[in-house]
């Protein structure tokens, strides 16, 4: 995409059709590290790769609870995925309030997408700079649904979003067909192995990634360290982890010994900004 | 409040009273209704009258109406108000079917809805004057609870409301069990209808019997119920206090 004189405002039209301020925020969504999201009849999975600005910070969160039986992954600029977050934990719980019963995941959906919508169509706002994967339940079952800075919002077995998330995507476009009988235990490591890809050789740790679940009887949480790392375990069988394994336990926050520091971010790195993560 | 305020001219003005913009008393009240959970659903039994104080002005008001798809509505106490309250679900459920997303408001979810309404009215001083009873089933599951005017509100398997506690309630807690068949469970409201009629003044013998299952509602045509006078006490009431009536 190249600078031209139609792109300052979100309030101007291209002679194409385009506008260019809404087509830039969502590259601003692809800047953002991965997240992935993966439903099946019962559950939805929602995971992201853990990215630190430097070895001596910590990661920012990218997975939010929204309410029992609503979670969120965001990518791009994590301060607005914030707010939007928010606004959804204070419309779940308002609807909880006046009708004793959960928000249906759909609904909600619509209600963000045209919260988005209004930052395209007034001159002295900006187009919201993230991308939500939103997980959730209503009367028929699970649902994922992906919300754009557009104001667009598709519904999905399974997406993802973020650098490196086209070959996460690669890899679900093959196995999502059986997404939707799967077992929990079978969309965890899917979502898992997704993540892999988008590492891209940089060795898959649970030191690495955040996941969560969601399910018809299940409320959302995340899953815990361990239990990541022993899915990890069953398909990566690299004797380099024994190696590393009493490094990483030393310092679990940081990032990841010898492979990590010239490997994160990956390509392109200079030109991320430091308020995107 | 009233205010009066002196102005330059010596005179005094009324400011606007306020008192006219809230509910202090009602006016055209319906009295009570009886609903049970039976074995498909809730039925609900109220009569038709309306009352305007001590007079039976009004002898052909419905008051239960059926909301949505899954739920039934009861209200004694205003008229107006329970007219009022009909069209803000009316507007609720207009709403919920534009989303048209397979997802509906069901019983539990309205009831909830009246009691943040009767609750909010009830904190402004400025009440909908209204006991209202709301049935359904969504689901399988058979719902029944209450509204009071001032958001007091709780679910069970049988509720009355205004002369039916005190007259209709001891019989249900005696004869209402689980799995009524439809036909035992009208037998039933029958008989805290007749009690009532013997017994309310503002009852009248007009009554309509409404039912909610998994398939809808239906209400019944008005009827009457066969009442007997020939009780001896009724022959000579006074014979324990003559002169009184």
């Amino acid at each position: 995409m190249f600078r031209n004189q139609y792109d300052t405002d979100v309030t101007t039209w291209s002679p194409t059709g385009r506008l260019f301020q809404v087509e830039y925020a969502m590259e601003a969504v692809k800047q953002g590290s991965a997240a992935i999201g993966l439903r099946s009849r019962s559950h939805v999975v929602l995971a992201c790769v853990n990215k630190a600005q430097s070895e001596l910070s910590s990661h920012q969160r990218k997975i939010f609870k929204v309410d029992d039986h609503i979670g969120v992954a965001i990518a791009g600029l994590t301060a607005d995925g914030r707010v939007l977050s928010r606004y959804m934990r204070s419309e779940s719980i308002n609807h909880s309030f006046t009708y004793e019963s959960p928000l249906p995941v759909g609904r909600l959906v619509v209600h963000l997408a045209d919260k988005a919508q209004v930052c395209t169509q007034r001159s002295w706002k900006r187009p919201y700079g993230v991308g939500l994967l939103v997980g959730g339940l209503d009367e028929s079952g699970a649902h994922l649904y992906y919300n754009c800075p557009s104001g667009n919002y598709f519904e999905y077995q399974a997406f993802a979003i973020g650098s490196r998330s086209q070959a996460a995507k690669t890899y679900l476009e093959r196995k999502f067909e059986s997404f939707q009988e799967s077992s929990k235990e079978d969309l965890i490591k899917d979502a898992i192995m997704a993540i892999r890809e988008t590492l891209q050789g940089e060795t898959l740790k649970s030191s690495l990634c955040t996941v969560s679940v969601l399910g018809v009887d299940e409320p959302f949480h995340f899953l815990d360290q361990e239990s990541i790392q022993k899915v990890i375990d069953t398909f990566e069988k690299v004797p380099e982890e024994e190696e590393d394994a009493g490094g990483d336990e030393a310092e679990p926050e940081a990032a990841p010994g010898t492979a990590g520091t010239g490997v994160q971010g990956g390509s392109g790195d200079q030109d991320v900004a430091p308020m995107e993560i | 409040m009233t205010f009066t305020v002196p102005i330059d001219n010596g005179d005094s003005v009324r400011i606007a009273e306020e008192e006219s913009q809230r509910t202090l008393y009602p006016y055209v009240t319906g009295t009570s209704i009886v609903a049970i959970k039976y074995k498909d659903g809730v039925l609900m039994a109220s009569d038709m009258g309306g009352s305007y104080g001590s007079t039976l002005r009004y002898k052909n008001i419905e008051r239960v109406k059926a909301i949505g798809k899954h739920s039934l509505l009861g209200a004694s106490g205003e008229i107006s108000d329970f007219q009022e309250i009909l069209r803000y679900l009316d507007e609720l459920t207009l709403n919920d079917n534009m989303w048209d997303d397979g997802n509906s408001l069901g019983p539990k979810e309205i009831h909830n809805y009246l009691t943040r309404v009767m609750y909010n009215r009830r904190n402004k001083l400025n009440p909908l004057w209204n006991t209202l009873v709301l049935g359904g089933v969504k689901n399988g599951k058979s719902y029944l609870g209450m509204v009071s005017m001032i958001g007091v509100s709780f679910e069970d398997d049988h509720v009355a409301t205004g002369f039916g506690n005190h007259l209709a309630r001891p019989i249900l807690r005696d004869e209402w069990h689980a799995d009524l068949s439809f036909e035992d469970g009208v037998k039933l409201l029958e008989k805290c209808m007749r009690v009532l009629l013997y017994r309310d003044r503002s009852a009248i013998n007009k009554l309509q019997i409404a039912k909610i299952t998994e398939e809808g509602v239906t209400v019944s045509q008005p009827y009457s119920l066969k009442t007997f006078w020939e009780f001896s006490s009724f022959h000579n009431p006074t014979a324990g206090a003559e002169g009184s009536w």
